[in-house]
């Protein structure tokens, strides 16, 4: 397929919504970010791209109908009112000023989210940091990968989602899945683990319900919520009691086993089984799975991370791996399945409170001072680390906190834990400013609502699960009156003084953020968009080699620790982390444990995929999934209407009713509004990531009463 | 504060850790009577059993108590509580002042009085089990006296090193404390098919040079032996301070003695008339009174624990909580034995609760259980799915040709069997055709087979009805 160097994408239509050409481009949705051509709103999935070889589910498949959606925004709305896009961005920069002005830069603040591209993520940091000089800027990505990332930046060095190419899975010979349902969430991830145990490789998986991916698993560890991380020390318990400690790689790629050693003996298995209610047996047949394997990989997904512990669940299960001698062979390792479509680069290029592009530490002087340099501005002028996420959401409105919020690519009315408190603080600033295509249930409370392009509409690069950085090439003209955001935030710099700084090209975008990039630990300025696109992806860190012409480019680096961990003396750190109880256990008037995730037909928050006519008509509703025994004790029946409560608010569902799930334990999907009223915004102190996965929550039927204050 | 603990052994060292948890600065002396850093008791018989290697039962590293501001006197007893002076007097001539003093001097084996029995071991301490293991290497016969859960996992790692063992039990069933008849009857049968001897009901009279004397005159030949016979709380210390004393030192729900300055956590601490001999509540008291001492949870309170015991024991898998005793009076009883294959089940019901259970055997229901026992959790109206887990789970991987047409064959792209009959009946006759039409098998793949075998099924009915 001939790519177009000049332009961004072959480019097409002379007609709106007649596109002529097909664009080599990538779905919109997950972080394995599967391979699709688009031709007129025709979707055929790419066979030259790892991720999905050819494979997609069915957002993919039906990805294109939200380009022609009559619920589609076009037009810029000013308190509910179309408006032009100049009275719209002049109003916004005009407030912003004035907020500015009476109450100093940081009451302005900024929420990214980890579906925007490469291109975006990082103008927007910049943004933040030169045009507003706020350091009030995170975004969801905080909601989703931070625990994982606080733990292997203090394990290895260096955070890439799977430190080795996604083709390595079904080479392995046993896999361990810790809290991911890959089978729903991004089901061509199961091609990799099919392969694998085609070839007699074994699948462990460790969550509290029998999930369709636990279905496919040798071996179901269904834990208690709450517990992975006294799992995780009693599997590395056995690992050291059963002489599977593999002590040569120890002592040369790792520091701090001694003292792991020591605080794992407190975890001996039977007081593990007690904690977790995972019988002593199956641990043991975990570790031996793991144990005689002759390459093994140990991945982890939201369910062991979206806890107040989750940086030391994801730290237990690294040392598991680096006791077994995994991390930096080829064909194993640890790697943490990253969620949202650009989870990873979203994460990379300064959209995160503390950090600048090339995953550089903003209180750190020499990135400052490189990152200054790029930008053309006094390193002195930039900002400090801002709040995180939560942080930043509850204090929006108050004294203390942001009186004015731009929001772009994220639906925190739906996604954020405690979301009821979250919509009262929203609704208390003086401005809200939402950048998206459709009037999500956060942009129907903004003051300012900008109409943007989406996905196929635009180009730019993301980042997937394997660190692989790919081109979205524009596959589709953008209706009339959508900007990207890109283009928004220029015309916003533009009236705050410093348009210049913020040009609207993608490409112009991304080859600034390679400079910005340069020397720091995800380095992207050796990859450019011709490379991208003749070689289906580049892996990150991939330098500019300027030197010795002969040598070659970088040729990226697809399996980073093979020879050194990214720590300053080249070892993975090793960690001792002890477990504690959920932040809110379980009591006589909250019984049982909520845990939450999500249903194949639905991605995060829904506002796309819930404008999808056949995948709504798969997944209507919110749901609660109630096992039978718990099911006859409450006199729930399937397809009852429940109300499901915890301390912060309750939310209504139907009752589905099955044995995969634990009697203690109910689960309901996030793609709605609900059950993140009820969840716990109680934050990892490292990480800063809310416990999502667990609380303690009361269920009962609704009665006729309810159902006509309903109706 | 001034923080004095004598005992260095599960319960002291883990107060000493929480504590310091939870407060950088109190100042922290701990005695140890033995030389050893603190070791997980618990993993003993794994190394008896050549499991563990003694290194790998620490329970903290090395450096840990200089590296965390704490001064440890080890291999240091201490002789004396004067308590009008606040302090502590070792044997060495250590005077150490106190604020705080918390005993945690755990227990001592019980030792028969029976002539020579000096010539065998105890089974308590990694000295203890060094020479258990020495002796082993040489040893062509060993005894264990004592049929509990110690001397069933002594003897039971004896006989996994190769040496042949007999067990010695003077009540009429093994582990009597926690099984009833049934199940220690097919413990029993259970121990023998992996090489342990069992003699229940009888009496050891002495200890001789190469055997063990039973009443009667009956002798067991012996080049080692083990004794296996409980435990007894170590509470001189605290009578000779003056201290209440009963079977163990009598502590208050804040685990206070009768001296508001001394406190009592783990095997020799007697709480609510009950002396614990695991470690799960010797830590519970740790943490409740680490909360109270420095001021974490003032409201802390220690209000007794519940008891599950755990069989460690290669092959033998044993788990006991509760009031295992009661009768079908007393409670309702739902058992399911199959001594043939070596299983037990029992559960013991009141008000809908469990409060006892023996699993032997197979164990795959233990951590539902322990968790309802523990928690106290009603329990379902069918007993079945909690002594047989997956019972009643609804059956996967249904036969493609029995499926309702509603049923989803492909989870990823929604495809019914119908649609694929469907799809089959306007012309598609395989997989890539049904593939193309339907996008079934293009997600996880998963469902390849079960559409290869649907449309097979309709080919094959097409040639029967051709």
């Amino acid at each position: 397929m001939p790519i177009s160097l000049h332009a961004p994408g072959p480019v097409m239509s002379q007609v709106h919504g007649d596109t002529t050409v097909g664009s080599a481009t990538h779905c919109p949705y997950c972080a394995l970010q599967c391979g699709m051509y688009v031709a007129n709103g025709e979707i055929t999935p790419r066979e030259d791209i790892p991720a999905n070889a050819g494979g997609l589910c069915q957002k993919g498949w039906t990805a294109a109908e939200l380009l022609t959606s009559p619920e589609r925004i076009t037009t810029p709305l000013l308190h509910g009112k179309p408006v032009t896009w100049e009275e719209a961005l002049d109003y916004t920069a005009g407030r912003l000023r004035a907020i500015r002005a009476e109450h100093g830069p940081d009451a302005v603040a900024v929420f990214g989210g980890g579906g925007l591209t490469n291109e975006k993520a990082y103008q927007l940091g910049k943004f933040a940091r030169v045009a507003l000089r706020t350091s009030q800027i995170d975004y969801n990505g905080r909601f989703c990968m931070s625990s994982a990332a606080a733990a292997v930046n203090r394990a290895f060095g260096m955070d890439r989602g799977l430190p080795f190419p996604i083709t390595d899975i079904g080479r392995a010979d046993a896999v361990l899945l810790a809290g991911g349902n890959v089978a729903e969430t991004m089901p061509p991830f199961v091609r990799h683990l099919t392969a694998m145990r085609s070839r007699g490789g074994r699948l462990v998986v460790i969550d509290p319900r029998l999930t369709q991916t636990a279905r496919l698993a040798d071996l179901h560890l269904q834990a208690t919520p709450g517990t992975d991380l006294a799992l995780a020390l009693g599997l590395l318990h056995i690992a050291v009691a059963e002489g599977h400690a593999d002590l040569g790689y120890l002592a040369a790629r790792t520091t701090g086993f001694e003292a792991v050693r020591a605080s794992v003996s407190a975890w001996w298995p039977e007081r593990v089984e007690r904690v977790t209610g995972v019988p002593v047996a199956q641990m043991r047949e975990a570790v031996r799975i793991l144990g005689e394997a002759g390459r093994a990989m140990i991945l982890t997904g939201r369910g062991a991370e979206q806890h107040a512990k989750g940086t030391d669940t994801v730290t237990a299960f690294v040392n598991l791996a680096l006791t077994l001698g995994l991390p930096g062979r080829e064909g194993s390792g640890y790697g943490c399945v990253t969620g949202q479509g650009n989870g990873q680069g979203g994460r990379e290029h300064g959209q995160k409170a503390d950090q600048l592009p090339g995953y550089r530490k903003i209180d750190d002087p020499a990135a400052r001072a490189h990152v200054a340099a790029v930008w053309g501005v006094d390193p002195a002028d930039l900002p400090g680390p801002g709040r995180s996420a939560y942080e930043l959401l509850d204090a929006l409105g108050t004294p203390e906190g942001p009186r004015a919020l731009l929001l772009f690519g994220s639906n925190p009315v739906v996604s954020a834990p405690r979301a009821g408190h979250v919509t009262e603080r929203l609704a208390a600033l003086d401005l809200l400013v939402v950048a998206d295509f459709v009037l999500s249930e956060t942009a129907a409370m903004a003051d300012v609502v900008l109409p943007t392009t989406q996905w196929a509409e635009e180009s730019g690069t993301m980042t997937n699960l394997e660190g692989r950085v790919l081109l979205r090439r524009q596959a589709a003209a953008p209706p009339p009156g959508a900007r990207s955001d890109l283009r928004i935030l220029g015309g916003l710099a533009e009236r705050l003084g410093c348009g210049e700084k913020f040009p609207a090209d993608p490409r112009t975008v991304f080859d600034e953020l390679r400079r910005a990039s340069a020397g720091g630990i995800a380095d992207y300025s050796g990859i450019t968009y011709e490379r991208i696109a003749a070689e289906t992806g580049v892996f990150w860190p991939c330098p500019a080699t300027e030197t010795a012409p002969e040598a070659g480019p970088h040729p990226g680096t697809p399996r980073p620790f093979l020879d050194r961990f990214a720590t300053p003396d080249g070892r993975a750190r090793m960690v001792p982390v002890d477990h504690r109880p959920p932040a809110e256990d379980v009591d006589e008037e909250f019984p049982l444990y909520l845990t939450s995730g999500r249903v194949l037909a639905h991605y995060q928050s829904g506002a796309q995929t819930r404008r999808i006519r056949s995948l709504n008509q798969v997944a209507p509703e919110v749901f609660v999934e109630v096992h039978p025994d718990l099911a006859e004790r409450l006199n729930v029946a399937p397809g009852d209407r429940v109300r499901v409560r915890s301390r912060r608010g309750a939310a209504e569902a139907v009752a589905r009713v099955n044995a995969s799930i634990r009697p203690d334990t109910v689960f309901m999907p996030f793609h709605w509004e609900g059950v993140n009223l009820l969840t716990n915004p109680a934050l990892d102190p490292m990480s800063r990531m809310p416990e999502f996965k667990v609380c303690a929550a009361a269920l009962e039927r609704c009665t006729g009463e309810d159902m006509e204050r309903d109706a | 504060m001034r923080l004095v603990v004598v005992g260095n052994g599960m319960a002291g060292a883990r107060l000493v850790s929480e504590v310091r948890a939870r407060d950088r600065d109190v100042k922290i002396t701990v005695f140890g009577a033995e030389a050893w850093q603190p070791y997980n008791r618990v993993l003993l018989s794994n190394v008896v059993a050549g499991t563990s290697r003694p290194d790998q039962v620490r329970l903290l590293g090395p450096r840990w108590h200089a590296e965390h501001n704490v001064t440890a006197h080890l291999g240091v007893e201490v002789t004396a509580i004067d308590r009008d002076a606040r302090t502590v007097v070792a044997a060495d001539g250590t005077r150490e002042p106190y604020d705080v003093l918390v005993l945690a001097t755990g227990s001592e084996p019980v030792i028969p009085a029976i002539p020579g029995v000096e010539r065998a071991t105890a089974f308590r301490t990694l000295d203890d089990c060094d020479r258990i293991r020495e002796a082993a290497t040489s040893a062509r016969s060993a005894v264990v006296i004592g049929g509990g859960l110690l001397g069933i996992e002594a003897a039971r790692g004896l006989a996994g090193r190769g040496v042949p063992v007999t067990l010695l039990h003077v009540r009429d069933h093994l582990m009597e404390r926690q099984l009833d008849a049934e199940a220690g009857l097919i413990l029993r049968e259970t121990l023998g098919s992996l090489g342990v001897a069992i003699r229940t009901g009888v009496t050891v009279t002495a200890v001789r040079e190469r055997h063990v004397e039973l009443a009667g005159e009956e002798l067991v030949d012996a080049d080692l032996v083990v004794v296996a016979c409980g435990v007894r709380p170590v509470v001189g210390l605290a009578r000779d301070a003056g201290l209440e004393v009963e079977r163990g030192v009598v502590v208050d729900d804040e685990l206070r003695t009768d001296d508001p300055s001394i406190f009592a956590i783990g095997e020799c601490a007697q709480h609510a008339g009950r002396v614990y001999g695991l470690v799960a509540p010797a830590w519970e008291q740790a943490s409740v009174l680490a909360d109270l001492l420095t001021g974490a949870d003032k409201g802390a309170r220690y209000r007794g624990s519940r008891l599950v015991t755990r069989l460690k024991a290669k092959s033998v898998e044993l788990a006991a909580m509760g009031e295992t005793h009661l009768t079908d009076e007393e409670a309702e009883i739902v058992r399911f034995s199959h001594r043939h294959k070596g299983t037990y089940r029992k559960l013991v019901i009141r008000d809908g609760r469990l409060v006892g259970a023996i699993l032997l055997g197979e164990t795959s229901a233990v951590g539902t259980l322990t968790q309802l026992f523990d928690r106290g959790g009603p329990l379902p109206g069918d007993r079945t799915g909690l002594l047989f887990p997956g019972v009643g789970a609804a059956a996967t991987a249904d036969n493609p040709t029995r499926m309702p047409d509603s049923a989803r064959v492909c989870q990823c792209n929604n495809v019914t069997k119908g649609q694929i009959r469907a799809c089959w009946e306007s012309g598609a006759r395989d997989v890539e055709a049904v593939a193309a039409a339907t996008r079934a098998t293009t997600g996880c793949g998963g469902c390849r087979d079960a559409v290869e075998g649907i449309v097979g099924w309709l080919c094959e009915q097409e040639g029967v009805s051709a």
